[in-house]
């Protein structure tokens, strides 16, 4: 299947009317209340989870450990002053418990439920009509001018409307459909995550598509710069916060994201659960948040039978030609790759000052960024039409009604439930793989690198990236041949429906070389690839040059280097 | 579990296939629940319903014989597959339209399917990939939208069964609630079932033991004793697990019922299909003769067949395999293929673990 190509220009009106209408609004209107069910839901799970008492107050006295660690070695700005005054009262009613004969179930009940209602009020965004339209002029606003300041070289540039985050940012794909799925049920977007721009750029993206605001969870870090905090919080984020892996906080999480869906809320969630470490298209993802989708189909079903509100499972990809985090993230990957250490769960947004520059180098640096939305399915990865009806490969109606029924009844079981995330889960990676475009730069990365590694077959990964200088000259007639061979190996995969390709890669091979070797993390101190004097390639950065390759990783294109 | 008041289906359970293993799913089944069988053979479903009797196997009073598939899977929301490999991918496309998410599927098939590029054949082949080659469940999931999947596997020799023997099964499944269902249905005092998450395994395990079973039956037809045999059935094990990992099963599954256990059945019966083969070629008949007077598929011929591809394209050592492949389609005689076996260079015993 080809892409339908959408003019980067198009506009696209707002599919609901007013934001009365928005889901989003409706939640956060009844914010207290919303908490209150996400506390109970949550409440109620962990019971079942921990279903004795001796269970259950082991549960808190390992998550009251997890925390008072996390707080005395990792410990954020953000993170609320009266932490420790909160695990500090629930270290002494545990030790209260724990000095009884007859333990209080009841005592133990309620500790739990505490700690539930701070984590719920913690997760859940604070959505604001007002602050949304607001925050969302001012990022539109602030980026077109950044973007003319940066692009227009003349005078008063900053101030010129001669270019705008279209013309910066394509759209490819579904997006029509996107729309028109929107407005029949609920929509769960998943992009591949690469860079801490994601979360900022599908916020554009959803606003340039003209649908309502979608609740989605954002790394608790993002919250610590309190002008991104602002613009998160408004544009209707919760947060989640990976240093926290206990049971009680996953389940309050799970539990706020299936309400939320339940209630129609639009969602958005990055699958892979953190940013691609090596550069590669998530070929695994996070079971936990992507169930909660299923779940919350089956509970529709339960509730409403046939025409329950239907949940669409919408496939995003964002392509870059560089990743301004690339050094760190690649690093730690190696790093644990070498060795099995703990690494502190990193913030490389902690300051104001870095995230300007950051911005400003991706207004005044970054080439082109595309991001392409994949075929809506249903919750197990079957088609759906424009009017939101599942069909099967024959072409077949089926209800997903059915997948949850047992001698025509809906039964729930988890075990089922989870086996059924991990098939979507499946079926997402497989569209991942058709939809992310391939740039020039990804291009020259993956035929480079495999062109070093197929001159150093007997090294291993470790000793191929730590090859000394003169080793890693690739002469440019080769080079060009064998990059003009990949190029037509993609282009088959992509006629068998496989793969797709940017626009600028519909060139001559010798366009596309230079336009990669301009594009390629361009940024970096040290370039992933480079022309030396004598006009042949080399590398700066092994470390580099392997993340920006790895985007081809897994399409069997070794074979024909 | 109580026994008696576990009759919780309401619906009756479907049957396809009315093979030797296929009559005897369904006679186990027809003691807890209604069974309907699907035969496509008119004689077959008239000595069955009217008989109560076929190929000398009695049938149970709550079996009845069908032809319509559609009638099948509208009546059933629990169906038991159990045809040979070649018609498999034919059975579930005819089944195919008529079934929904909702049916659960329990196949009993111990084959292979090829799934290769439109036009070519095993020998066109250079090498096999994984995705060339389907167990049962694997067609299934191409050919329909039925997700809940799980396969009976063990040492579950027909005729015994049909005796009232004691026997077990293993179900295995990714889904506890087909597991499950597998034991409420099948259950009774003579019968055990156990249960396994790993599908493909346990496919695997019933697929590339009927190429020990051949080598066994061969053994017994040159009367080469209890030690060859023993030599023949553990290193039989360790071909089978090599092949079976490289084919994405898990290596615990092949020391359980259906793996160590199926194989020690089959490699001791004179019933099986597969040991018989093995001994008539070892007597010195021709292949075509012999498959050509058996009432039933021997499975283990055409795995042989696959399996030596993907020995080769998978690079695992499966010399068992190898010289069976020599001695049905070679010329090689099985007296050579002993001796090719004993001069084999392979000194360590247990490597998988």
């Amino acid at each position: 299947m080809k892409l339908k190509r959408y003019r980067s220009k198009r506009k696209y009106d707002p599919i609901l009317p007013g934001p009365r209408e928005w889901p989003v609004v409706q939640l956060s209107r009844n914010r207290k209340e919303f908490l209150k069910e996400v506390a109970e839901e949550a409440y109620g799970r962990i019971k079942n989870n921990t279903r004795t008492k001796t269970a259950l107050i082991e549960e808190l006295e390992t998550t009251l450990y997890k925390e008072k660690a996390r707080i005395r070695q990792n410990p954020w700005k953000v993170d609320p002053d009266d932490e420790h005054q909160f695990w500090g009262k629930v270290k002494n009613e545990l030790l209260e418990i724990s000095q009884q004969k007859a333990k209080d179930e009841e005592k133990a009940n309620k500790i739990l439920y505490d700690i539930i209602e701070r984590y719920a009020d913690e997760i859940a965004g604070n959505f604001n009509t007002s602050h949304y339209r607001f925050a969302r002029g001012i990022a539109t606003f602030g980026f077109n001018r950044l973007l003319n300041a940066a692009r227009v070289k003349k005078l008063g540039g900053f101030w010129s409307n001669e270019l705008t985050m279209n013309d910066k940012i394509q759209i490819n794909g579904e997006a029509e459909k996107l729309r028109t799925l929107a407005k029949k049920g609920t929509v769960v977007i998943v992009p591949t995550h690469s860079s801490n721009l994601d979360s900022i750029l599908i916020g554009w993206v959803i606003y340039t598509l003209g649908l309502p605001p979608v609740i989605y969870g954002a790394g608790l870090n993002l919250f610590n710069i309190s002008i991104i905090s602002y613009f998160m919080n408004s544009l209707g984020a919760y947060k989640v916060d990976r240093r926290k892996r206990n049971l009680i906080y996953l389940e309050t999480l799970k539990s706020y994201s299936a309400l939320a869906l339940k209630k129609g809320c639009q969602s958005l969630f990055f699958p892979g659960g953190t940013r691609s470490r090596d550069g590669r298209v998530e070929k695994e993802l996070k079971l936990g948040l992507l169930g909660t989708a299923i779940e919350a189909q089956r509970s529709n079903y339960e509730e409403f039978g046939e025409n329950a509100e239907k949940i669409f499972i919408v496939p995003a990809s964002l392509n870059y030609h560089f990743v301004l985090e690339a050094p760190s993230l690649i690093r730690q990957y190696l790093e644990k790759q070498g060795q099995e250490r703990y690494y502190v769960e990193n913030d490389e947004f902690s300051s104001s000052y870095k995230i300007i520059t950051f911005l400003f180098k991706f207004f005044t640096k970054g080439s082109d960024i595309s991001v392409s939305i994949g075929e809506p399915m249903d919750i197990l990865g079957n088609k759906v039409d424009d009017d939101g009806r599942s069909f099967d490969t024959t072409g077949r109606e089926i209800h997903p009604k059915d997948y949850f029924t047992f001698q025509d009844k809906i039964t729930v079981n988890k075990q089922r439930e989870a086996e059924y995330t991990r098939m979507l889960s499946k079926k997402i990676v497989e569209q991942y793989s058709k939809i992310a475009r391939v740039f020039s730069s990804h291009l020259i990365a993956f035929t480079a690198f495999e062109m070093i590694r197929k001159r150093n077959k007997k090294l291993d990964l470790f000793a191929l990236l730590r090859l000394p200088e003169e080793d890693l000259v690739i002469t440019f007639s080769e080079f060009r041949t064998v990059c003009q061979r990949i190029k037509n190996k993609i282009e088959e995969r992509i006629s068998e429906g496989r793969m797709s390709q940017a626009e600028h890669m519909n060139d001559k091979i010798d366009n596309i070389i230079e336009h990669g070797l301009l594009n390629l993390g361009m940024y970096h101190s040290k370039r992933p690839l480079i022309k030396t004097k004598e006009g042949d390639i080399t590398t700066m950065d092994m470390n580099l040059l392997y993340f920006y390759r790895n985007r081809l990783d897994g399409y069997g294109l070794e074979k024909h280097i | 579990m109580d026994m008696a008041s576990k009759n919780t289906f309401e619906k009756p359970i479907g049957v396809i296939g009315a093979g030797s293993f296929g009559l005897s799913v369904a006679n186990l089944l027809a003691e807890n629940s209604q069974v309907l069988l699907y035969a496509r053979n008119k004689e077959a479903r008239e000595s069955i319903n009217k008989n109560r009797e076929w190929n000398e196997y009695p049938i149970h009073n709550n079996i009845t014989a069908i032809d319509d598939l559609e009638q099948l899977a509208s009546s059933c929301d629990v169906i038991f597959p159990v045809v040979p490999s070649a018609n498999f991918r034919d059975m579930i496309k005819d089944l195919s339209p008529f079934l929904y998410p909702y049916h659960i599927l329990i196949h009993g098939t111990k084959g292979l399917n090829l799934n290769l590029p439109e036009g070519k054949k095993l020998e066109d082949m250079e090498v096999l990939e994984r995705r060339h080659i389907k167990t049962m469940s694997e067609v299934i999931m191409d050919e329909s939208v039925v997700v809940r999947i799980g396969c009976l596997a063990g040492p579950n020799l027909a005729k015994e069964i049909a005796q009232g023997l004691p026997a077990a099964t293993v179900v295995a499944s990714p889904f506890n609630e087909v597991i499950q269902i597998g034991q409420q249905l099948l259950r009774s005092d003579r019968f055990q079932v156990y249960g396994n998450p790993d599908l493909i395994g346990i496919e695997l395990c019933g697929v590339l033991k009927n190429i020990i079973a051949i080598a066994s039956g061969a053994l017994s037809g040159l009367g080469l004793g209890e030690n060859a045999r023993s030599l023949l059935i553990s290193r039989g094990m360790v071909e089978m697990i090599y092949l079976g990992k490289a084919l994405g099963g898990n290596v615990r599954t092949f020391i359980g019922l259906a793996g160590i256990g199926d194989l020690m059945a089959t490699s001791h019966s004179t019933l099986s299909r597969n040991f018989t083969v093995g001994r008539r070629l070892a007597e010195g008949e021709k292949l075509e003769a012999i498959l050509a007077d058996m009432r039933e598929v021997a499975e283990g011929v055409n795995t042989i067949m696959i399996a030596k591809k993907i020995a080769e394209s998978f690079k695992v050592r499966a010399p068992i395999t190898e010289i069976l492949h020599r001695v049905l389609f070679e010329g090689l005689t099985m007296e050579e293929a002993v001796q090719y076996l004993m001069k084999y260079p392979l000194n360590v015993d247990v490597d998988f673990i």
